[in-house]
């Protein structure tokens, strides 16, 4: 810990200072702490992987992507994803402004239930949906009598990643539905627009940075999701087999340089998510003065 | 400081819409119609996945759903899920503690940096977070053959369990607290000194008491992703019975044997745990929402 504590201290004295000088006591103690324990929980383990990764070489890791049953559990992955992503974004939009609009009976229970999936632990949410699911269960039942399988087929990875991106497209945008302008709103109607064209050009543009950080949220957190996938997916190799369990898989095969290879790619998707996000933040802040 | 507006997550407890123009609100069968519809969808994509766990839990009755949580192993389940708990959630609370207060009372360079970097187990996928333990302490890991020799075991092992928990609940109480300490300033502290308090007594009386609230949401929300945590913990357990089987893993090899009463059985006590803390979130959100920090995504 003194280690890490000294490193700051060190550069404090340099120019420019590292640190604007204070009053508030205990910053080395805190953030020795900080730094030492993210650098051994976090850091440390994720760049081994990287480096493990990047010994295979880069023709090897090619090959190790490039392989079809790879290729096939990363393209089902990242294609369900982004489906499951863009379906929450919209439904996100309208459950916000129904929730923070309208009122109705049950709505404050509705509001609290919207972050179950945060709450619900993944495994119990797997055995649920493909329980609802089944071909004998209660949804999985109608829907088989109209020609839709939704358990074991990419349709049920679909509905179990839904699932679990929803809360972030909701709570993004809530906060600025609630904090909507009312007065550019009177404006709008006040010079003659319609509603719809008040909707339109008015209120859901300055929505749509939270949408779309909504839809980020969504989607990485969908790439990596395991728990809720894998009883409901049928997990059949090239059809409904999702990168996180191929993972998996070759961690049972003992085959450590597949499942870091997919790892591998898999973090610097969430990278490049989590990147985004950041710019979508920083573009919002700037262009509406709210994140 | 303490007038800084805290945009809550929270709606206007006034209804904003009864009073207002037909001009600023849509048409009422339009109201209905986008009313029915986000209700319908939360129904069939929440409501009924929570409703279908407790039907199937008690689908035989409840003379053996009873007897689902009296099996040895169950109950070892449940012992191990607190167990990790346990340690998992105070060494968040003092982490997300010390990070909090360095970030929010100090201007230093890479601040921002720092705080993307604490947030990054959240996009990490939760079996990455099991395989980059794997690849430290596993038998063909960096460090294996030196644990191998010494007897120390950390993978199929608690220990790994409770590393591969503390990383994907990492940035919980942390991320709860930072925004709110940095909207509450550093003034309440610097009064605290100036009037001869010691370092130490003014986090505890000062700082602690205007956070409460907050670390409590924190902790409700890491607690629940403890225990509940499926995919990191399954791929460093080893699934042993009665070992180092979690509640979430007991589900899965339950469910896996066609023992439905009591996968569902164990998994309506982790249903109940996510009814719990969603509840005590809400309350918090609409009792203290000033004292909490306003946030958009979790």
């Amino acid at each position: 810990m003194s280690d890490a504590a000294a490193l700051p201290a060190g550069r404090a004295a340099a120019r420019p200072r590292f640190r604007r000088p204070t009053a508030i006591p205990g910053f080395r103690l805190t953030f020795g702490i900080t730094l030492t324990y993210l650098t051994l929980i976090v850091l440390l383990p994720l760049a081994v992987l990287l480096l493990r990764a990047a010994s295979v070489g880069p023709a090897g890791l090619w090959a190790l992507i490039t392989d079809p049953r790879n290729l096939a559990a990363l393209k089902t992955s990242f294609g369900l994803s982004l489906a499951a992503a863009a379906i929450d974004a919209v439904f996100g939009l309208l459950i916000a402004w129904v929730l923070t609009r309208y009122r109705f009976p049950g709505r404050r229970i509705i509001d609290a239930l919207v972050d179950l999936p945060f709450a619900l632990p993944t495994a119990v949410a797997g055995i649920a949906l493909a329980s609802l699911y089944a071909p004998n269960g209660w949804l999985g039942e109608p829907l088989m009598a109209l020609g839709i399988k939704v358990a074991y087929t990419p349709l049920g990875i679909l509905v179990a990643l839904v699932f679990v991106g929803l809360p972030f497209c909701v709570r993004t945008v809530q906060p600025l539905v609630a904090e909507i302008d009312k007065s550019s709103e009177e404006a709008a109607a006040i010079l003659g627009a319609s509603r719809f064209r008040a909707l339109v050009t008015v209120i859901l543009p300055p929505l749509i940075p939270a949408m779309l950080t909504g839809f980020a949220l969504a989607f990485a957190r969908a790439v990596g999701e395991y728990g809720s996938v894998i009883f409901v997916a049928g997990n059949l190799p090239y059809v409904s087999e999702i990168a996180p369990l191929l993972i998996v898989i070759k961690l049972e095969e003992f085959n450590y340089a597949g499942a870091t290879a997919i790892a591998a790619v898999m973090l610097l998707m969430s990278f490049t998510a989590l990147l985004a996000i950041n710019l979508l933040q920083d573009f919002s802040r700037r262009r509406f003065g709210h994140v | 400081m303490s007038e800084t507006t805290v945009p809550s997550i929270r709606p206007p407890a006034r209804p904003a819409a009864a009073s207002a123009h037909a001009a600023l609100t849509e048409p009422r069968p339009v109201r209905i119609a986008l009313t029915v519809l986000a209700v319908a969808f939360l129904g069939l994509f929440l409501l009924l996945p929570l409703a279908v766990v407790f039907v199937e839990a008690l689908s035989k009755g409840l003379g053996p759903y009873f007897a689902s949580f009296a099996e040895p192993d169950a109950l070892a389940a449940v012992r191990l899920t607190l167990l990790v708990a346990v340690i998992a959630v105070p060494l968040n609370v003092v982490f997300g503690l010390c990070a909090s207060w360095a970030i929010a009372k100090f201007d230093f360079r890479g601040r921002n940096l720092l705080i993307t970097l604490i947030d990054l187990p959240f996009s990490v996928s939760p079996v990455v977070a099991g395989l980059i333990y794997v690849l430290i302490f596993g038998a063909q890991g960096l460090l294996g053959p030196f644990l191998q020799r010494h007897g120390i075991e950390i993978i199929f092992a608690v220990p790994g369990i409770v590393l591969a928990t503390v990383f994907v609940t990492f940035p919980f109480v942390a991320r709860e607290l930072i925004p709110l300490m940095q909207d509450q300033g550093t003034t309440d502290e610097e009064a605290a000194l100036t009037l001869g308090a010691s370092p130490w007594r003014v986090f505890r009386t000062v700082t602690l008491p205007n956070v409460r609230w907050a670390l409590l949401y924190g902790v409700l929300l890491c607690n629940a992703r403890a225990m509940g945590e499926f995919g990191a913990v399954s791929v460093v357990s080893g699934r042993i019975r009665g070992l180092t089987n979690t509640m979430p893993l007991h589900v899965e090899i339950l469910y896996n044997e066609y023992n439905y009463v009591a996968a569902f059985g164990i998994a309506s006590l982790l249903a109940l745990l996510a009814l719990v803390t969603l509840a005590g979130k809400s309350f918090l959100e609409w009792r203290h929402a000033d004292a909490l920090a306003g946030r958009g995504a979790h």
